[in-house]
């Protein structure tokens, strides 16, 4: 093990290369509750070249390696089950290039959606990505190879769906581009080529370490104001988001339900995000939305709520800090949730499972669902919070969860970046000759299963 | 239980029916005002039942002590019209139910008194304003006044509650409470007189305990000499008389309240609840011709009262250029100076 | 006050937001920007703590440098969404007073603690060496009429920076006629960073001797050179009675406007760089940049991060001595230069002598002498007094 450390800290700064046991517990968990397990180094470069360097010496010596981001998953998708060599990305997380005209931004994978966030409303203030929900310490990168979804996901789909290119480490060393970029110096696109983007995206870093990324930027409009239509009966809900969707004239839509505080009890919160360059064309927007809902007006059975400012401001901001907030509700420092990809129509019945399990388990609950393309599917969460104090409480929460990953294939939906045994779930169910396919494809790209083992394994 | 005191009579040879015939949201004469009138006397439906705005304007054109916006939101409740739609309903419901926090909040305050309703943003204020540090806080839903039911539907709520509110205030011994919310003062004068319900402490309007106060300190009052429009809400219909402390209060402090066309009896809503009945176009309406009221009055600041109202409108008035300011800060500005 | 953090410290969430600047421009954590690994973030540092507190981790060297090694800057209560974020400081400070209380704290701090105990200052400087730069300044006795007691503290006493920050002060001072004393080789240490420190039974030892002194002494106002003494006497001592405490930009203004002193033009670009003490622990951003505003021909641009934003210089809660962020190009006090030179300002003004000495230092490792000067406020009004 001496010989590895001293390799590492050839191939990066010593000072960034660490083998003591402060590091190793640090990463040996995330914020989630899957249980932790220590790697043996951790280790931070700089350059794609060490990321390189890195990989040979693990791929040789046969050591697990995990490329880490934010560690903000929550299912423990950066767990060195194995120990190993975590790889924290962050250092590289400089901006390359951005192109204004054909609207990309070339990136290194460390780079945290806090910072491309400033960086982009400094220099580039008519572009903006779609900013997920997780804290600014969410690298983008990390956000894309789970499919996460963010502020523009309603209207564009997936942000992995908005990725334009890739600097990908193989699992045996060679560096590879993907899109556009391995053709021409603009990476513009992943079309019109074989589309390889796949072998890296929703693997959790099983098939390489992703070192550079291209992704589509959006027009920014100077405007933004939210209206929050609110319903007491889930079958609506599918309907709502039917029409509003049918509009095109929304950025972001979410679902939202929680028993606390009072005021929010009771009632399922369907926010609707408004962009405009005017005060005209936001309020051109609004109506078409409050139109489009007019006969849920009628029937008394849905309506706009009525907002106080600061509740408002929370809703709108970017990335929303609630939801980071929601780790406090039990003073207990944790929450975990299952966000099933389910198809639109399944609301209801996702709803009631959340309720059954919630009140089986007596835990409190937190729902937010986010809206993926014009319906095409929705991200519905079960998020329960628990106390890390409290070891029966998090049995208790632990227990939900394993419910929850059920409930939510029983439905029809997938869970979404589910933590291992979510994983060994979702391949059960699968298609046989699917999943044959992906441990073909991991064993061809990454003959030594070195990289991040124990995630999309049969066992 | 608590019964509205109406008199049938006192309706019957009404000679103006001022009640609807001034109504500002729904057109109508003095014929089809005494018919419909008559109708919900009779405990009958009416169309005004379902087009109400619950602006409780009608309140303050009735000169004869009649109480006929209490007679339209009971009728509401009776005949299960509903003013705004469900989930809404279902919110003001649940807003009101005591948490953990207010538990806290239940012990502590010794008099004189103020009660902040559900308005915890101005705590800071009155613990920290020098102008107020006499005051000890009552804040929280045990003390809640639960008036804000008139405008979702279901009144006998208030009627159900209200009780135990006033059981919980004076409990503590008090003997006079001032209230920072006038709807706060309007339920426990006005409300509580005309269902009969006895209130065993003196209700003190948060503008007469101000008006008081800042004439102990009128040598330091830098006149503000800028013209003002006053945003009236819609509790302030129940107890009109209260109004004078307003005037008085902008006379202090050298505020001129601009005649306009929707000032005094003629007010128009801040269009919260109207937003909240989601009725839009008329939402959009009533704020539009308010704020051009406002702006064609040439005022400076638009004052208001009621925090609720500040928040629905004073992002719309500040579109336009006319400060929106809350009465005690305008207050607060002649006393320690513009940079404050 | 409370330093319990055992029960609560698990309230963490690790999510992050202690890192960044307030808009996300860029990481505003000293010891997290120094070594980069999530373990010296404040994130990592709460939940090593915590698994220490219940056992999980051995106590180790590494671990209290990762302890020690936090500035107490605030950063972190700044931007932490959680409605405990008042707290965190306070439950770094329970941890670091559970290691002083069992022995187990990094060398460097030990020695820091053990001389500030036998000397009354971080270095083991003789006691009687803490006037040696105040030639001709004043005891401050009960018998004369003074009305400011200048407090020195130990930076301003000892280091060559703070000697000539003290010196410009009492210089101002005199020139303004305000009449003032200091005590001399009888002054103590304030025991601000002591108490971040942890030693908090020492701490009460000099807040007690200190205060005692003052009364004797029947001061009634103190102006204090440095903002960490400031806050230590303001927030922490408790006891001072009627004496009012001021940091020194909190006084230059009033007495620059009663006193009609006239100022020359400087005509300099500057920028100025807001001390944690004074910015975040007692929101005194205006005074210093009225100030700075007020000569003629100088002309302040603003660092990117800066007020309740600003990046500490990395001294803080004794780091200033002991220096666990420092021998790195990351080392805070040179990230912090070489964005003050960034601005195009020539000169980079400071307010707190441990800042003085840290950036001073860091403006030579970054080779930048000849391109960015650095004064303490009352240098640069003494300056623009004596050009008239």
């Amino acid at each position: 093990m001496q010989s590895i450390y001293k390799s590492l800290t050839k191939i990066v700064d010593e000072e960034f290369v660490s083998n003591q046991k402060e590091e190793l517990y640090i990463y040996s968990q995330d914020p989630g509750m899957m249980e932790p397990h220590e790697p043996d180094f951790v280790v931070m470069p700089k350059t794609t070249e060490e990321v390189q360097e890195i990989v040979k010496l693990a791929n040789k010596e046969k050591i697990p390696i995990v490329p880490v981001g934010g560690s903000l998953s929550l299912s423990g998708l950066v767990i060195p089950h194995q120990g190993g060599i975590v790889v924290d990305l962050r250092r590289m997380d400089q901006v390359l290039e951005v192109n204004e005209e054909s609207r990309y931004i070339v990136f290194e994978a460390g780079l945290t959606t806090g910072k491309l966030k400033a960086y982009l409303e400094k220099y580039h203030p008519l572009l903006r990505f779609s900013i997920p929900d997780a804290p600014p310490s969410a690298t983008v990168v990390g956000n894309i190879v789970i499919h996460g979804q963010g502020r523009l996901t309603q209207q564009y789909g997936f942000n992995s769906d908005m990725v334009t290119g890739m600097e990908v480490v193989l699992p045996t060393g060679e560096v590879c581009k993907i899109g556009s970029g391995s053709v021409s110096p603009y990476w513009f696109s992943l079309a019109p080529l074989p589309d390889l983007a796949g072998l890296f995206l929703g693997w959790f870093g099983t098939t390489g370490i992703i070192t550079k990324m291209g992704l589509k930027l959006y027009p920014k409009k100077k405007l933004r104001d939210i209206e929050v239509f609110a319903v007491e009966d889930p079958n609506l809900v599918p309907d709502v988001i039917q029409r509003v969707t049918h509009t095109e004239m929304s950025e972001d839509i979410f679902t939202g339900a929680q028993p606390y505080p009072p005021v929010f009890k009771d009632i399922i919160m369907i926010g609707i995000l408004l962009t405009g360059d005017s005060k005209e064309e936001l309020e051109f927007k609004r109506k078409m939305i409050w139109d489009a809902l007019q006969c849920h007006i009628d029937s008394k059975e849905g309506g706009f709520m009525m907002m106080t400012p600061d509740v408002k401001q929370d809703l709108l901001e970017m990335p929303t800090s609630s939801t980071t907030r929601f780790a406090d509700v039990k003073k207990g420092g944790g929450f975990e949730y299952c966000g099933p990809i389910i198809p639109v129509e399944k609301f209801p019945e996702a709803f009631t499972r959340l309720l059954e399990i919630t009140k089986k388990y007596g835990i409190t609950f937190g729902n937010a669902g986010r809206v993926i393309g014009r319906s095409h599917s929705m991200m519905f969460s079960f998020g329960y919070p628990f106390n890390r104090a409290d070891p029966e409480n998090i049995e208790r929460t632990k227990n939900a969860l394993h419910d929850t990953n059920v409930a939510s294939l029983d439905i029809g939906g997938v869970p979404w970046k589910p933590e291992v045994p979510a994983q060994k779930m979702i391949m059960e169910k699968m298609d046989k000759s699917t999943l044959e396919l992906m441990q073909r494809i991991k064993k061809v790209l990454d003959p030594n299963g070195i990289m991040n083992p124990g995630n999309w394994e049969v066992e | 239980m608590y019964e509205l005191k109406i008199d049938e009579k006192t309706c019957e040879t009404c000679p103006t029916f001022d009640c609807l015939v001034r109504c500002q949201y729904i057109d109508i004469d003095k014929d089809t005002a005494k018919t419909e009138m008559k109708k919900m006397i009779s405990g009958e439906d009416s169309f005004v039942l379902h087009d109400c705005v619950t602006c409780y304007a009608c309140e303050e054109y009735c000169k004869r002590g009649n109480h006929p916006f209490y007679l339209i939101t009971d009728l509401q409740e009776e005949r299960g019209i509903l003013p705004m739609p469900k989930p809404l309903k279902t919110q003001f419901v649940n807003i009101s139910v005591p948490t953990r926090r207010d538990i806290i909040q239940f012990y502590g305050a010794e008099e004189p008194v103020i009660s902040l309703c559900l308005f915890p943003q101005y705590t800071r204020l009155f613990s920290e304003e020098k102008l107020f540090e006499e005051l000890s806080i009552i804040i929280g839903r045990y003390f809640f006044c639960h008036l804000m039911y008139l405008h979702s539907g279901n009144p006998s709520l208030i009627r159900e509650r209200l009780p135990k509110i006033i059981d919980n205030i004076a409990n503590h011994g008090f003997k006079e409470v001032i209230f920072f919310h006038d709807e706060c003062y309007s339920t426990l004068t006005s409300y509580t007189t005309a269902y009969s319900i006895e209130v065993p402490f003196k209700p003190i309007h948060f503008n007469e305990y101000l008006y008081n106060k800042l004439k102990d300190q009128q040598t330091k009052i830098q006149p503000l000499n800028a013209k003002v429009a006053f945003q009236r809400n819609c509790s302030a219909r129940l107890t009109p008389n209260v109004e004078d402390f307003v005037d008085d209060i902008f006379n202090l402090i050298g505020a001129e309240r601009v005649e306009r066309q929707y000032d005094r009896e003629n007010a128009l809503c801040c269009g919260g609840i109207i937003r909240g009945q989601q009725r839009y176009d008329l939402f959009v309406d009533v704020q539009t011709r308010n704020v051009d009221d406002m702006l064609n009055a040439g005022v400076e600041y638009c004052v208001f009262q009621c925090p609720a109202c500040f928040d629905s409108l004073s992002e719309k008035v500040a579109e336009k250029g006319i400060k929106p300011i809350m009465m005690h800060d305008l207050c607060l500005l002649a006393i320690q100076g513009s940079d404050k | 006050m409370m330093y319990d953090y055992a029960d609560q410290i698990h309230r963490c969430f690790k999510c992050g937001y202690c890192k960044f600047s307030n808009n996300y421009t860029d990481f505003n954590c000293p010891s997290y920007n120094r070594f980069r690994f999530e373990s010296y973030s404040t994130g990592g540092r709460l939940w090593l703590i915590w698994a220490w507190s219940k056992g999980e981790i051995e106590w180790s060297e590494h671990l209290a440098n990762i302890v020690f090694s936090c500035a107490a800057c605030r950063n972190c209560v700044e931007q932490c969404p959680m409605r405990f974020n008042e707290d965190i400081v306070d439950w770094i400070i329970g941890a670091r007073s559970d290691m002083v209380e069992k022995g187990l704290i990094p060398a460097s701090v030990g020695e820091f603690l053990d001389n500030i105990h036998k000397y009354g200052n971080p270095w083991g400087m003789p006691r009687n060496e803490r006037d040696i730069w105040a030639e001709g300044i004043n005891r401050y006795t009960i018998d004369d009429d003074n009305e400011y007691l200048f407090y020195v503290g130990c930076v301003g006493s000892y280091e060559k920076q703070g000697q000539q920050m003290a010196k410009s002060v009492a210089d101002f001072l005199r020139t303004t006629g305000v009449s003032f004393g200091i005590l001399g080789s009888d002054e103590d240490c304030d025991g601000n960073e002591v108490l971040f420190t942890g030693e908090k039974g020492l701490f009460r030892e000099l807040a007690d001797k200190n205060i005692e002194k003052f009364k004797e002494l029947n001061v009634k106002k103190i102006i204090t050179l440095s903002p960490h003494a400031y806050n230590s006497m303001k927030n922490k001592y408790g006891g001072l009675g009627e004496i009012k405490v001021y940091h020194y930009t909190q006084v230059f203004s009033e007495i620059i406007n009663s006193n009609n002193i006239e100022l020359s033009d400087l005509n300099i670009k500057v920028t100025y760089h807001d001390p944690c003490f004074l910015g975040r622990y007692n929101s005194i951003y205006e005074p210093p940049r009225e100030i700075i505003k007020g000569i003629p021909g100088v002309e302040l641009i603003e660092m990117e991060r800066t007020r309740e934003n600003s990046f500490c210089c990395g001294g803080g809660s004794g780091n200033f001595v002991f220096d666990l962020l420092g021998r790195s190009s990351n080392s805070p006090s040179r990230i912090r230069v070489r964005e003050a030179y960034e601005t195009g300002a020539e000169l980079l003004i400071v307010s707190c002598p441990s800042c003085y000495c840290m950036l001073e230092e860091a403006i030579k490792t970054e080779g930048l002498e000849e391109k960015l000067m650095i004064k303490d406020i009352s240098e640069l009004v003494i300056e623009s007094i004596k050009n008239k």
